[in-house]
């Protein structure tokens, strides 16, 4: 999977019982990428010490605040492992 | 390692010596390679590191360029070496305004910006500096006009922000060192202006 900017994502949902980087107030959520900022071990196999862990892209995607919140004009950029997402297709 | 700083009768402080006691005794590392750990990371951890950084960039804007699309070769430039994270910078301009902060713990490029300041660890900034980053920052003392636009960055993974802030008005023909002396910790995070 290789996505370019502008591309709309969900945060995956679910709730794991291992170490994950995706934090619980994107879970579900529909952001837009920004950008590729390369590829990184996965810290849910890096902590349970699956040996090698998984090497993914890890993409910045920036989160409305309305679409977290209900509301704020803000936005939230976070960077998420590409199995931490999937394509949410246009809005 | 000696703990200094007063801090030497936490129980915090007597669990990490417990801890530095067993992996000295299981063999793994002695007393000097721990220090020399810390000492590596602590060399430049000042928000100087981050403040000359900025005012480089103020006054360089090649530098600045640089500075923007590989944040580690830059910050080397000016021999602050980073390793172990990817250093991104992101810029404030004119109605655009950066907030960086770590919800998940409290990740933070200490070799740049100093060792974190206690209430960027703390549940109530974590939780609200996503949620409602504009009242977060008035608490600072930071009003931005209602249409500057805030960009809150959640440093999740190995990357690691610094906040180029703007720089500030009647600074024309400022020595670097002096500019430098205007940048602060806040400034660099995102709390403050400058």
């Amino acid at each position: 999977m290789s996505l370019p900017p502008g591309t709309t994502v969900r945060a995956r949902l679910g709730d794991p019982d291992h170490h994950t980087r995706v934090p619980r107030y994107v879970r579900g959520h529909t952001g837009v990428i920004v950008e590729d900022t390369g590829r990184w071990p996965l810290p849910d196999d890096v902590a349970r010490g699956i040996d090698p862990p998984r090497v993914e892209t890890v993409y910045a995607v920036r989160f409305g605040a309305r679409d977290l919140w209900g509301q704020g004009e803000h936005s939230v950029t976070l960077d998420l492992w590409e199995s931490y997402l999937e394509e949410a297709g246009p809005r | 390692m000696t703990s200094g700083h007063g801090h030497a009768e936490l129980p915090v402080a007597a669990r990490v010596r417990r801890l530095e006691e067993r992996v000295i005794g299981a063999g793994l590392a002695s007393d000097q390679q721990l220090d020399a750990v810390l000492a590596r990371l602590y060399q430049h951890a000042s928000p100087r590191s981050g403040a000359r950084i900025v005012a480089r960039a103020w006054l360089d804007a090649g530098y600045r360029d640089r500075l923007r699309t590989d944040g580690n070769a830059a910050a080397a430039e000016l021999g602050f070496p980073v390793s172990g994270y990817q250093l991104k910078v992101v810029a404030n301009e004119p109605g655009r305004h950066n907030l960086i902060v770590c919800t998940l713990c409290s990740c933070y490029p200490v070799s740049l910006l100093g060792p974190s300041p206690s209430w960027y660890k703390s549940l109530a900034y974590r939780s609200r500096a996503v949620r409602e980053p504009r009242p977060v920052l008035a608490e600072f003392g930071l009003v931005l006009p209602a249409e500057t636009e805030i960009l809150v960055w959640d440093a999740n993974s190995e990357r690691r922000y610094l906040v180029l802030p703007r720089r500030p008005e009647h600074t024309e023909g400022m020595p670097e060192e002096e500019l430098a002396g205007l940048v602060t910790q806040g400034g660099l995070i995102g709390t403050a202006a400058v």
